[in-house]
């Protein structure tokens, strides 16, 4: 029998997204954001999460996909990183979904750009793909590669 | 990396440290065998436990400093300083080969044959002159002693085989938590009286604290600020309130809350005595190399402050230290030329001073020679020679913490690099402390260093820009000034490109803080500055500047966290804070805006000095500019005067709450200690060549200007306080005596103004001749 694996799943503009559930520290709804001058662009500003302060790296901007409509709220998923708590922000929290290492395979040679930088591979599940993030990657912006951190 | 490991490492590194200064100790007090066997003990429970972890280089350079310890200890030789050399070099090599481990797992490639060789060689040489030491010299190298005062861990640790894993973490780990009271043990042997003083010693203190993990520190710290905020709402909810079930628990819970936090405080704060215990060792080593006879004198080691401040002074106190040593005091053949005791003397003193923590580093060597300051900077073109003539003898000090300022006359290996002061005063910035440098030619240099005691939690002004946010902590700020609309245009000129403010004759170089930004479009547009415009007066490496920002609110205590690494390249900001509303705003930091907006560039300054001189000769020539006097009687009636920007406040006291002490008054004000300078005993010469009767009477109540001077305050007694006046005090003449700057017109009638800076040293002097005085008259 495979092991089993269990993913947080999210969407970006369509896309479904899986993070290892155990690098998850919490889900949470809108959080107010403060935006900071002169940040990289993929940083979408700081949060106050219970006294916490954590920076929210938008994953839509990170991927290069197209800035989500100004009337919507992103979620957001917040994950464990070596730098303390970093929080992804997403479009719509999907369900827990449970996959074994047959449905895995690399990134497809069809998928270009941005995207393939920051993911492991995809699960196929019954009714789509499952982009398979890897977090480390995600949270990397251009600044951050630059100064060497 | 293995827990066994990391135990040893955190260990072994906290122990070499205190092996540092107590080697360093051992020179002077040599026969000390309290001493001999801490650094007994330390090496062997550290060759012990590399002996069963496997770091088989590390174990033989340890075994060879055990050795020749263990013959130190038992008297069979006497310690030299070339021993104490050997020992320190030992030392190195450890720490070198522990940090191998710490990085890669492994001891290293290194074997250190020539230490080791070094080693063996002292151990021998005494060997030969001593009788007791021929005497036993048949016997093997190993005192017997040693086999007898192996501890049971060591056999133990021996006996199993390395590859046995499991085996190793029940025998070691009790060993490993307390190394003093295992190895106790191996000098308890040898000196029994001795034993168990010192087991039971180790023991308390090891009952009575605990190892925490920074991070959890940290968390709680989070936590406690998380409570802070929550406190704050039900306060708030509770004040609207009228039920006592409600606001008598709501009330006990805030003050519950402000005790948690400081105690949570408290718990981060580590003594200074974990920076200060490193000098010792500095001062020997550079002291050595420089062939000086150096001594160290610490006070007030036991002053507590932020762990995170401490790792930031650690670095510019060891370079001022290496600096007073190296530069500052001189060779001891000279300092007995000049009647000086030939060892010279470096004194540092740490206290807490009114929410701050004070560090005081001087030494009695040779001063700064301002002269040389003078020329040398001229030389390096960072000051002009027309600049450098006006510039009084505290502002050439300064000069020293100008970027690549270096007065050494040849750059020795152990300090001036080119790097220098000005890294000290960067970095001491940078935790928001100030640096005050002071130096008496031939008597010496003093360096006192103020410092929050905690970066958490500051004070800060919050001011907003196009509806953002932003906090300043208070310390960086001068003034805060504010231009009404229809003086914007007239009193903000542009130079170069560089919007200044004329503020009481002297330019401030500008930065718009949305621009800085980029939260709006470039303005300086003359329309645009149509409109009431707010400055923050800030300093940054001692060069003021202003911020002009959108609106100024109030100030308060903001509990300052750091930014992720996503933002660590914004040097701009010095982290993030949350507000009473739950809300984050970022703290700016000073010297990173003033270096983003590179107001500071030698092209600008250079403009900013022409269009300086230019002002100040047209100020001249038109006279247009007035200045603003405080007219007031000195001794005997003299008129006298200081620019009123030079006053902070006019006080009144009661002749009876002076406080007299030796030639000094001082008087207690707003929770400090305020020094009195008395101008008539200042500007004695005129005292005495003026003088008729003897006037005993003393004013009731005392006048006192309260000026502050490059971060001192002092209280300036004078008869009576005359007039404000608007002048231009044109016609001037040189001054006749010393505390004078010079004579000018004021209102028609002759006028002295008088010099703070050279009045403050002369009260010092006096104050440091008259307690000489004092204590042989007791």
């Amino acid at each position: 029998m495979a092991q089993t694996h269990q993913f947080c799943t999210f969407y970006l503009d369509k896309l479904m997204f899986g993070v290892e559930l155990e690098k998850v520290q919490e889900v949470i709804r809108f959080l107010e954001i403060t935006q900071i001058p002169l940040a990289p662009h993929v940083v979408s500003g700081l949060m106050n999460l219970r006294g916490q302060i954590v920076t929210g790296i938008d994953l839509r901007r990170r991927l290069d996909l197209a800035d989500r409509p100004e009337e919507t709220h992103p979620m957001n998923v917040v994950i464990r990183s070596a730098d303390g708590a970093v929080s992804l922000l997403v479009d719509d929290i999907g369900d827990v979904v449970e996959v074994t290492e047959d449905s895995f395979e690399r990134p497809p040679e069809t998928l270009q750009g941005k995207v393939r930088e920051v993911i492991l591979g995809v699960h196929k599940l019954e009714k789509q793909l499952m982009h398979v993030l890897n977090t480390e990657k995600a949270c990397e912006t251009a600044e951050s590669v630059a100064s060497g951190a | 990396m293995d827990d066994l490991i990391k135990e040893f490492l955190v260990e072994s590194i906290e122990n070499l440290d205190r092996l540092d200064s107590e080697l360093v100790k051992l020179e002077t007090d040599p026969s000390s065998q309290e001493l001999l066997s801490s650094i007994f003990r330390t090496i062997h429970t550290i060759k012990g436990s590399c002996g069963f972890l496997g770091f088989s280089k590390l174990e033989k350079v340890a075994h060879v400093g055990e050795s020749l310890l263990s013959r130190l200890r038992d008297g069979k030789l006497s310690l030299t300083p070339e021993f104490t050399s050997g020992l320190l070099a030992m030392v190195d090599a450890i720490r070198t080969m522990l940090g191998e481990i710490q990085t890669t797992g492994q001891d290293g490639n290194e074997t250190y044959p020539d230490l080791i060789e070094t080693l063996n060689k002292l151990q021998n040489q005494g060997q030969e002159p001593s009788s007791k030491a021929a005497a036993e010299a048949s016997l093997p190298k190993e005192p017997p002693k040693k086999q007898k005062s192996d501890s049971p861990k060591e056999n133990s640790a021996k006996s199993i085989p390395p590859d046995s894993v499991p085996a190793q973490p029940e025998r070691a780990l009790p060993a490993q938590p307390e190394p003093p009271a295992p190895s106790a043990a191996a000098p308890g042997e040898t000196s029994p009286a001795q034993h168990p003083t010192d087991d039971s010693r180790s023991r308390n203190a090891a009952a009575e604290t605990i190892r925490v993990d920074v991070h959890l520190l940290d968390r709680l710290m989070n936590l406690v600020g998380e409570l802070v905020l929550t406190r704050n709402q039900i306060t708030q909810f509770s004040a609207r309130q009228s039920d006592p079930n409600l606001v008598s628990p709501a009330q006990q819970l805030n003050l519950l809350t402000s005790e948690l936090q400081e105690e949570v405080m408290r718990t981060r704060m580590q003594p200074i005595s974990k920076v200060f215990d490193k000098f010792p060792r500095v001062v020997r080593d550079v002291a050595t190399a420089r062939g000086k006879q150096v001594l160290i004198e610490m006070e007030g080691k036991e002053t507590e402050l932020d762990r995170s401040l401490l790792e930031a002074i650690k670095d510019p106190l060891t370079h001022i230290v290496r600096n007073s040593v190296d530069h500052g005091i001189e060779m001891p053949e000279e300092r007995v030329a000049r009647g000086k005791r030939p060892e010279g003397r470096l004194v540092l003193r740490a206290c807490h001073e009114g929410g701050q923590v004070l560090v005081e580093i001087s030494d009695d060597g040779a001063g700064i020679d301002t002269a040389r300051v003078k020329s040398k900077a001229i030389e390096r073109g960072v000051i002009t020679a027309q600049q450098a003539a006006r510039m009084s003898e505290g502002e050439l000090l300064n000069l020293v913490f100008l970027p690549g300022f270096s007065t050494a006359e040849k750059v020795t290996n152990l300090s001036g690099r080119g790097v220098g002061m000005d890294v000290v005063k960067t970095n001491i910035d940078r935790v928001n402390g100030t640096v005050d440098l002071q130096s008496y030619p031939g008597k010496g240099t003093t360096i006192k260093i103020k410092i929050p005691l905690t970066l958490a939690i500051v004070r800060a002004v919050i001011i907003q820009s196009k509806g953002k946010r932003f906090a300043i902590p208070q310390v960086n700020i001068q003034e805060l000034v504010r231009l009404e609309a229809d003086r914007v245009r007239t009193d903000i000129e542009s130079v170069h490109g560089v919007p200044v403010y004329r503020m009481r004759g002297r330019l401030l170089p500008l930065i718009y803080l949305s621009e800085e930004l980029k939260l709006a479009k470039k303005t300086a547009n003359q329309d645009e500055l149509d409109e009431a415009t707010n400055i923050v007066v800030l300093q940054a490496n001692d060069h003021p500047f202003g911020l002009v920002v959108d609106e100024i609110n109030d100030s308060e205590e903001i509990v300052v966290k750091p930014l992720s690494r996503h933002l660590r390249a914004l040097k701009i900001f010095a982290g993030a804070t949350i507000m009473g509303d739950g809300k984050v705003a970022l703290i700016l930091d000073v010297v990173g805006l003033a270096q983003n907006a590179n107001i500071f560039s030698e092209a600008r300054d250079q403009a900013l000095a022409e269009k300086t001189a230019e002002v100040l000769a047209s100020q001249d020539q038109n006279q247009a500019e007035k200045q603003t006097f405080l007219l007031f009687a000195g001794p005997d009636d003299a008129r006298m005067a200081l620019p009123l920007s030079t006053v902070a406040r006019l006080e009144e006291f009661r002749a009876s709450d002076v406080e007299k002490s030796g030639g000094e008054w001082v008087i207690q004000y707003r929770g400090k200690i305020l020094p009195l300078i008395r101008l008539d005993v200042v500007l004695e010469e005129r005292r005495s060549r003026l003088r008729h009767g003897n006037k005993t009477v003393e004013p009731d109540p005392l006048q006192v200007l309260v000026c502050n001077n490059e971060g001192r305050t002092i209280g300036i007694i004078v008869e009576r306080i005359l007039d404000i006046v608007e002048d231009r005090a044109d016609v001037k003449s040189p001054a006749t005596r010393e505390g004078i700057l010079c004579a000018v017109v004021i209102n028609d009638r002759v006028t002295e103004l008088i010099d703070i800076p050279v009045i403050q040293r002369i009260a010092e002097e006096n104050r440091t001749l008259s307690t000489e005085h004092a204590e042989v008259i007791d």
